[in-house]
Parts: C-alpha cells; sequence; structure tokens
C-alpha cells in the first residue's frame, strides 16, 4: 500500500517540477533561450518569501503575493539589459551570460545569506505538514495538492493566454519571427521582456512552494535547473501541457527511487532523462531545436 | 605549399608560414625546453604552482577546442576531470603504478566519452550544455554512492608515497607538461588539417556546413573524445597535485566556471586565446583565492561583461590591431616579388581563418 | 510636401553599401514602381523604409517628419507598412490570427478583418487554416492582406510575383485592386516589367544601389527600361534623367 503512496509524492512533486519547468520552457519558445540562471531566480523567490515572512511574521502565501510583482519587474529589467544584448550575439553568449549570472547569484545568496539551508515550512503553519487521510495507510499531504493545483492553473492560464488574448497572439508572433512581427507594429523588445516577467514569476512561485516543501540553500539553484530540464525534455519541447507531463514522470521516478534508496532519488530521475534523450524520441526533441 | 613552378613573377601564393609565425615557433620551442627544465632549477613551490598553470592551460584549451571550434558549449567537463581523477585511484587500487594510473584515468575519461557521446552529441546549444550538466552530476552521484571510492566523504592517493615531495612533484610536474603538450599539439593538428576549416565553418553554422558536405558528427566527435581526455588528464593531475579529492568538488560546476572565464577572457575560438586566459586566471587564483564567494561573484561577473562586450577575448584585441597570428593556423595570402625569392611577411594582407 | 521624402540615403551590409546616394519622392496616392535585376538593392531600400534596416547616412521623411531614428515597430501607426519578400506569414498561426496581430497594431481605419477578407475572397474559407499549410498564392494574398489591415497610407509590396505561377500572380493583382480608388500610397518592387509598367503611375529603376532610370509609365519605353535594368545604357548622365 505505501507504493500508492510513492506514486501520489511523485505525482505532487512532479507539480512543483512542471511549476518550474514552464518559465523555462517559455523563455525557450519565445526568445530560444536556455536561461542557466533560472534555478537561482525560483531559489532568489525562496529567499525573499522567506525573508519576508520571517522578518515580519506574515504567512508565506501572503508574502508570495508581494514578491511576485517584484520578481517580474526584476525579470523585466533582466531582459532589458543583460539578455537583449546576449540574443544579438548570436548562439552562444546567451548561454555563457546567463551562466555567469547563476555563478554571481548563488555566490551573491552565500554571501547575504550563509550557506546554511532554510525551509518556509515552519511559517506556513500546519498546512506544510497537512495531509488528508483516504484509508489508513493513504494519505494525500495538502501542499502537494496545493502546488499541483498550482501547476494545472498556471500552465492552464497560460496556454489561454497564449492562445486567445492579444499579447499571446503576438507573443507567439514574436517567437517565430520577430523581425516581421516588427514589421506588422509588434515590439520584439517588449514582447521578450515580457516573456521573462512571466517566466520569473513562475519560477519565483515555485521556488517559494519548494521552500515549503523542503529545504533550500544557495546552492539549491543548480539542481532546480536541470529538474526543470529534465521535466521539458522529457515532456517534449514547445508543449506547455507537455511540461506537466514531463514533470509528472519525473517526479515519481524520483519518488520510486527515492523509495528504494534515498541516494537513489535524483539518479533515478537522471537515468529516465538520459533514457528518453537517448530514445528516438530525444532524438526528434533535438531536432525541435534546430527549428 | 611552397609551388614556385611556373609562378609569374609578380603575384600572390597561398601559404601557411610567415615570418611571424616562424619566429613564434621557434619561441614556442625554447618556451617549451625551459618548461621541460623547471623542475630541475625551481624550487618545489615554483613546480607545484607551474604545475596548476599547466592543468589550467589544459583545460582552458580543452574548452575552447569544444566551444571555440566545435559550438559546442559543454557545461559538464567536470563529469571527465572526475573520471579522470577517479580512473585513476581505480587502477591504483588494482596496483598499477600511480603514474601510469594518471594516463589510464585520461585514457578511461577519453572511453567513457564514446558511449556518452551516443546521448549528448545530438543535442544542440543549451541542451547541449545542460545535457553534459546531468551527465556530470550523474557520473557524480554514482562515484559517491560506491564505497570502493570512499563514498562522499573522499579519498586519497597512496601510491604516491614511494616518492619523496622533491621528486614527486617533479614528476607530476613533467607528465602535466606532457599531457599539456599532447592535447594542445593535437588540437593545433586538427587546426591545421583539412579538417581545420570545416571546425571554424561548423561552429559558425553546423546546418550550412552540413549542406556543404561537411561530416558535421565525426569532427564533432573527434573533438568531444580530445576534450574528454584532456580533462581527463587534467583530473588526474588534480588529484596528483592535491592528493585528496571528494565528489562534490572534483565532480563540481565551478571547474565549468574557471573554463568558461579562461577561454572568454582570452579568447574564444583562437589557439593563442586560452593559454592567455590561463596565465590570467592563475594570476587572479594565486592572488585571490582566499576571497570565497566574492572571488567567485567576480569571476562571474566579468565572464558576463566578457560576453557581452568582448566575446572573443583579450587575444582577439591582439589579433585585430597587430594584424598578426602567432601559431601557422590557417591561410594567408603572400605576395611574391620575384619567382624565386617570396617575400613571406605580409603585415598588410587580410587575417585568414 | 511629399507624403514620402527620401534624400541621399545609404544602406550597407557591413562594409557593401547596397543601397547608394538615393533620392527621390512619392507624392501621396501615388503608384510607383520599383524595378532592377536582382541584388539591384531594391529590397534593401524598401526595408529601410520600412524601418527594417538601419540607415548609414541620409534622410527619410514621412508626412515631413524625419523617421530615420524610429524601429520598424514604430513605422506601422505612422501608416508604413511593407509585405516582405518572401511573405513572411506568421506559420503556426492561421490566417486570421496573423491578420489579427497586425490589426492590433495599426490605425483605425476602412480596413478590418472582414472587410479585407470581403475584398479578397480567396480568404474567406482559410482564415481558420495555419498559414503554413496555404499555398504561394494564398499567403501572398494572406501577406497582402495582413499589411492592409494596418491601413497604410504607404503600402510597399516586395516581389509579390515571386515563385508564383502565372495564374497565381494573376490573382494577386487582382486583389491589388481592390487598392484602386482608396487613395493607399503604393511602392511595388517587381521583376516582371509588363506588370510593374500596367500597375504604375511612374517607374524608377535601380542599377547597384543607385536610381538610373526615372519616369511616367506612360512615357517610358520598354527598351529605356530594360537597357536601364542591366545598365546598358550608353554614355553616362544623359540616359539617367534624374539619377543622382
Amino acid at each position: 500500500m505505501t507504493w500508492v503512496n510513492v506514486l501520489i509524492q511523485g505525482v505532487m512533486l512532479g507539480g512543483v517540477y512542471a511549476l518550474l519547468a514552464c518559465g523555462l520552457s517559455l523563455m525557450f519558445g519565445v526568445m530560444r533561450i536556455i536561461n542557466l540562471a533560472h534555478g537561482d531566480i525560483a531559489v532568489v523567490g525562496a529567499y525573499l518569501v522567506w525573508e519576508t515572512s520571517t522578518k515580519w511574521g506574515i504567512s508565506p502565501f501572503l508574502t508570495i503575493l508581494i514578491a511576485l510583482p517584484l520578481m517580474m519587474a526584476l525579470g523585466y529589467l533582466l531582459q532589458i539589459t543583460l539578455l537583449s544584448r546576449s540574443l544579438r550575439g548570436g548562439q552562444l553568449v546567451p548561454l555563457l551570460t546567463t551562466f555567469g549570472l547563476a555563478v554571481v547569484i548563488q555566490n551573491l545568496l552565500q554571501q547575504l545569506f550563509s550557506p546554511d539551508v532554510h525551509s518556509i515550512a515552519p511559517q506556513t503553519g500546519s498546512i506544510a505538514t497537512a495531509a488528508w487521510h483516504l484509508t489508513g495507510q493513504v494519505s494525500i499531504p495538502v501542499i502537494g495538492l496545493i502546488s499541483l493545483a498550482l501547476a494545472v492553473a498556471v500552465l492552464g492560464g497560460l496556454q489561454l493566454v497564449l492562445r486567445t488574448t492579444r499579447f499571446g497572439r503576438e507573443m507567439r508572433a514574436t517567437a517565430e519571427d520577430p523581425d516581421t512581427a516588427a514589421l506588422m507594429g509588434v515590439n520584439a523588445g517588449a514582447v521578450y521582456a515580457r516573456a521573462t516577467a512571466i517566466a520569473v514569476a513562475t519560477a519565483t512561485l515555485a521556488g517559494a512552494i519548494f521552500a515549503i516543501r523542503s529545504t533550500f540553500g544557495p546552492t539549491s539553484g543548480s539542481t532546480q535547473l536541470i529538474f526543470a530540464f529534465e521535466a521539458v525534455v522529457i515532456g517534449g519541447l514547445g508543449s506547455l501541457w507537455g511540461t506537466l507531463w514531463g514533470g509528472i514522470v519525473l517526479g515519481v521516478a524520483q519518488a520510486i527511487g527515492g523509495h528504494i534508496d534515498p541516494q537513489y532519488a535524483v539518479l533515478a530521475g537522471n537515468l529516465v532523462f538520459l533514457v528518453v534523450l537517448a530514445s528516438p524520441r530525444g532524438r526528434a526533441i533535438a531536432a525541435e531545436v534546430a527549428r | 605549399m611552397t609551388a614556385e613552378t611556373g609562378v609569374p613573377s609578380t603575384g600572390w601564393r597561398v601559404g601557411r608560414w610567415t615570418l611571424t609565425s616562424r619566429i613564434s615557433i621557434g619561441v614556442v620551442a625554447v618556451v617549451l625546453v625551459l618548461l621541460a627544465i623547471v623542475p630541475l632549477t625551481l624550487n618545489d613551490n615554483a613546480v607545484e604552482q607551474l604545475t596548476s598553470l599547466l592543468i589550467f592551460v589544459i583545460l582552458a584549451g580543452m574548452w575552447n577546442a569544444l566551444a571555440g571550434y566545435g559550438g559546442m558549449v559543454s557545461v559538464g567537463q567536470q563529469g571527465f576531470i572526475g573520471l579522470g581523477a577517479y580512473g585513476t585511484i581505480f587502477f591504483t587500487h588494482r596496483g598499477v603504478p600511480p603514474y601510469l594510473a594518471m594516463v589510464l584515468g585520461a585514457l578511461t575519461a577519453a572511453a567513457l566519452s564514446l558511449p556518452l557521446s551516443l546521448v549528448v552529441l545530438r543535442l544542440r546549444g543549451g541542451q547541449f550544455a545542460i545535457g553534459t550538466w546531468v551527465v556530470a552530476a550523474t557520473l557524480a552521484i554514482l562515484v559517491s554512492l560506491d564505497s570502493d571510492f570512499g563514498g562522499g566523504t573522499g579519498t586519497s592517493l597512496t601510491g604516491l608515497n614511494v616518492y619523496d615531495q622533491t621528486m614527486r612533484e617533479g614528476y607530476t610536474y613533467w607528465l602535466t607538461l606532457g599531457f599539456a603538450v599532447l592535447v594542445l599539439g593535437l588540437s593545433l593538428l586538427l587546426l591545421r588539417s583539412r579538417h581545420g576549416t570545416a571546425l571554424q565553418a561548423i561552429r559558425d553554422d553546423g546546418g550550412a556546413a552540413a549542406s556543404l558536405g561537411v561530416r558535421v558528427l565525426p569532427l564533432k566527435l573527434v573533438l568531444f573524445v580530445l576534450a574528454a581526455f584532456g580533462c581527463g588528464a587534467a583530473g588526474a593531475m588534480i588529484l596528483a597535485n592535491t592528493l585528496f579529492i571528494q565528489p562534490q568538488s572534483i565532480f563540481g560546476v565551478q571547474w565549468t566556471a574557471y573554463m568558461i572565464f579562461m577561454v572568454l577572457v582570452g579568447g574564444l575560438g583562437t589557439f593563442e586565446g586560452p593559454i592567455v586566459g590561463a596565465l590570467i586566471f592563475f594570476g587572479i587564483q594565486y592572488e585571490f583565492a582566499n576571497g570565497g564567494t566574492w572571488y567567485l561573484i567576480g569571476l562571474g561577473a566579468v565572464a558576463v561583461f566578457f560576453a557581452l562586450v568582448l566575446p572573443r577575448g583579450l587575444w582577439s584585441l591582439v589579433e585585430e590591431r597587430a594584424q598578426v597570428q602567432l601559431l601557422p593556423v590557417g591561410y594567408r595570402l603572400l605576395r611574391l616579388r620575384s619567382r624565386s625569392s617570396p617575400d613571406p611577411d605580409t603585415s598588410g594582407s587580410p587575417p585568414s581563418g | 510636401m511629399s507624403l514620402l521624402e527620401v534624400e541621399r540615403l545609404e544602406a550597407r551590409y557591413g562594409l557593401l553599401a547596397a543601397v547608394r546616394q538615393v533620392s527621390f519622392s512619392i507624392e501621396d496616392g501615388e503608384r510607383v514602381a520599383l524595378v532592377g535585376a536582382n541584388g539591384a538593392g531594391k529590397t534593401t531600400l524598401l526595408r529601410a523604409i520600412a524601418g527594417a534596416h538601419p540607415h548609414a547616412s541620409g534622410r527619410v521623411a514621412f508626412d515631413g517628419v524625419d523617421i530615420g531614428g524610429l524601429p520598424a515597430h514604430r513605422r506601422v501607426p505612422l501608416g508604413i507598412a511593407l509585405v516582405p519578400e518572401g511573405r513572411r506569414l506568421f506559420p503556426g498561426l492561421t490566417v486570421e490570427e496573423n491578420l489579427l496581430v497586425a490589426a492590433g497594431r495599426g490605425r483605425a481605419g476602412r480596413w478590418t478583418v472582414p472587410a479585407v477578407t470581403e475584398a479578397i475572397p480567396m480568404l474567406d474559407p482559410l482564415l481558420g487554416q495555419r498559414a503554413s499549410t496555404l499555398s504561394g498564392g494564398q499567403q501572398q494574398a494572406a501577406a497582402i492582406a495582413r499589411a492592409l489591415v494596418t491601413n497604410p497610407r504607404l503600402l510597399l509590396l516586395d516581389e509579390v510575383s515571386l515563385g508564383l505561377s502565372p495564374v497565381a500572380v494573376q490573382a494577386v493583382y487582382e486583389s491589388l485592386r481592390s487598392l484602386e480608388g482608396s487613395g493607399t500610397t503604393v511602392v511595388l518592387v517587381e521583376q516582371d516589367l509588363t506588370r510593374a509598367l500596367a500597375f504604375a503611375d511612374r517607374v524608377l529603376c535601380v542599377l547597384e544601389g543607385r536610381i538610373v532610370l526615372e519616369g511616367a509609365a506612360g512615357t517610358l519605353t520598354r527598351e529605356q527600361v530594360t537597357e536601364a535594368y542591366f545598365g546598358l545604357h550608353h554614355g553616362g548622365a544623359a540616359a539617367t534623367g534624374e539619377a543622382v
């Protein structure tokens, strides 16, 4: 019966991964940038929420609402300063800039906050540990359900925006052909900046949720980036719902691996990722990048 | 290369050597000789420092081979560094003499790069970057799970105890020098070969190169294996230099950060650039390594600055100003003065390659 | 005051000058054909006017206002629209979405999405289809519609007959008829001299980045235009008319 719990845990975890991954997916879809600092941005969000809720004693669910607009503004700024310049430099430059950014962010966090790990769980009261007990042995953690619901809501919302709103249309058009979009009156730079802001916002949300569920530290960003990327690849590039699916597969793989032995958790996820990459599907994914 | 028969009295020919490159090769030969006698002339500390410098040169050269010539940005070379180090441990545990084990360790890294290439080489751009990172992280986990290697707490190279310190440092230095000359020499040969221009084409536009008949994948594979060997060698020598390693540090992504810094600052895509970058990095490391996080923040910020402002690094400034390419890579248009005595040094000729 | 004034415009690719010292003006309501061989600089000239290509030097004034510093997306609300060479529809978007993107950023006016669909009826059944599935002729019609929907005062058309069958080209020029009487100023880049001369009031011939022949369509003979097109004129200034 505990296997059912493991599966549930995996699916819940997958929700968080999907939430983290959709920002990565969005930035790649619109700008063809893989933001190597994405995980670290999520960690910055986590620190922001942690810092404000411990300092002022407010529930993290409220501080998230404060953190979001702040982070979105930072994301917008990041795009118009650093990333837009990187885009002009060609293929290699965005990777190098975002990697450098990741190094700077991680060490800046370590300098400001010490290498210790923290968790936001204590500030959330009982929600972090609450669970619904369906049967004697099967339980669904509340926070897990919240994260899964959030992931579905955010992904669904993004999909809706992309398909039906003017802003979404312009984003899709700019993603396909920024020069022609400009000829039609669309400011590609502004579109990119807004896409980055959205990506940063989802990352912040994911970071905060992650921080409630477990611990985080200045260097957590690297592992988070890897998980997000794995989720995107497993689910298939270019599909937002694929990201949800990929996140869940990754979460379940990690949960199963971790159940066998805690040290195997991350390894199991990596192995699933590598297998997908080596498979024909993986080859198709790689070909997609060439587009 | 110098076809003089039937050549008109004024005109151009295509050649590879200029006066500048002849002088440079001469200088390089002298430098190599000087480097070779270092352990006989300098004290232990200097030898150890120079070994570190040579390790940096190897790392920078290899990352540049991947990114500068193959267009492949790898964020996972630390995987091969770790493989080289732990490969060495593996062989010493089985009774192999330590210095031979180091060579075998490097070869192990190269050998393992072959199956790994099946997974990562078809990726491009950011996917290749993160793919290599995942591979390195996976290798780190696998190693730390193996109790044979001491698990997460690390392990040490004991076989070197038979040598006294001076001899050990001397032998370590020579082996490092040997590796450095080998991998840099191989990459120079690759550049000079008929694959050299193909490599540059791939770096600039893989798809276009393929449409011209350039066999992209085999060339990328050669670079990948060479870089794996070089990084494996570096890893083995890092172990020899420090005698103790842990999975988190030898497989740590900070090695990639160092490599990116060296290559960006020195000059991406040039042969001389990474060497310049390694020298600069060595100097910085010497001065500031105790700066902790501020040091890394500085490195990252400088790397970002160079990526945005001067992606071809400091060496590109030298190349452009002096119209100089020190080593005979690439082709040059040389003007002929008369039938029998070509003028090899035309500082106004367009830089090629 | 002319609608469009171009003074000594120069546009480059790196060190190569594609448009050299070009000067001309276009009046409101005129229909001008820009002819010339491949590589003559016609596309670069149109793109420079639309803001898609930087001006190395010179001046472009629209309605008397210098637009040199404006990026492409800021010229659209002023009333300049370019139908790019090769159509360049957004492949993953439907035809209707392609139109909506442009309509959302253009000027208000008679050309709404329904109006354009009515004027170019072949588009009606295609509205829900993804642009990548359209034939060449259909794409061209859609691309013209997309530019129209911004209600331009100056419509720039780049090689609309490129790669199309004669039937499709005919259909495209039919749809351009809907512009007649609407007062839209049109600059058409066209390799087919017959069509160019039939469509336009005035003809400019471009060779190696310069304007080498200029005149009213009715007064120029095919021979004159062909000679200028290929650079076959004997002697310099006489045949070059008002070229700079």
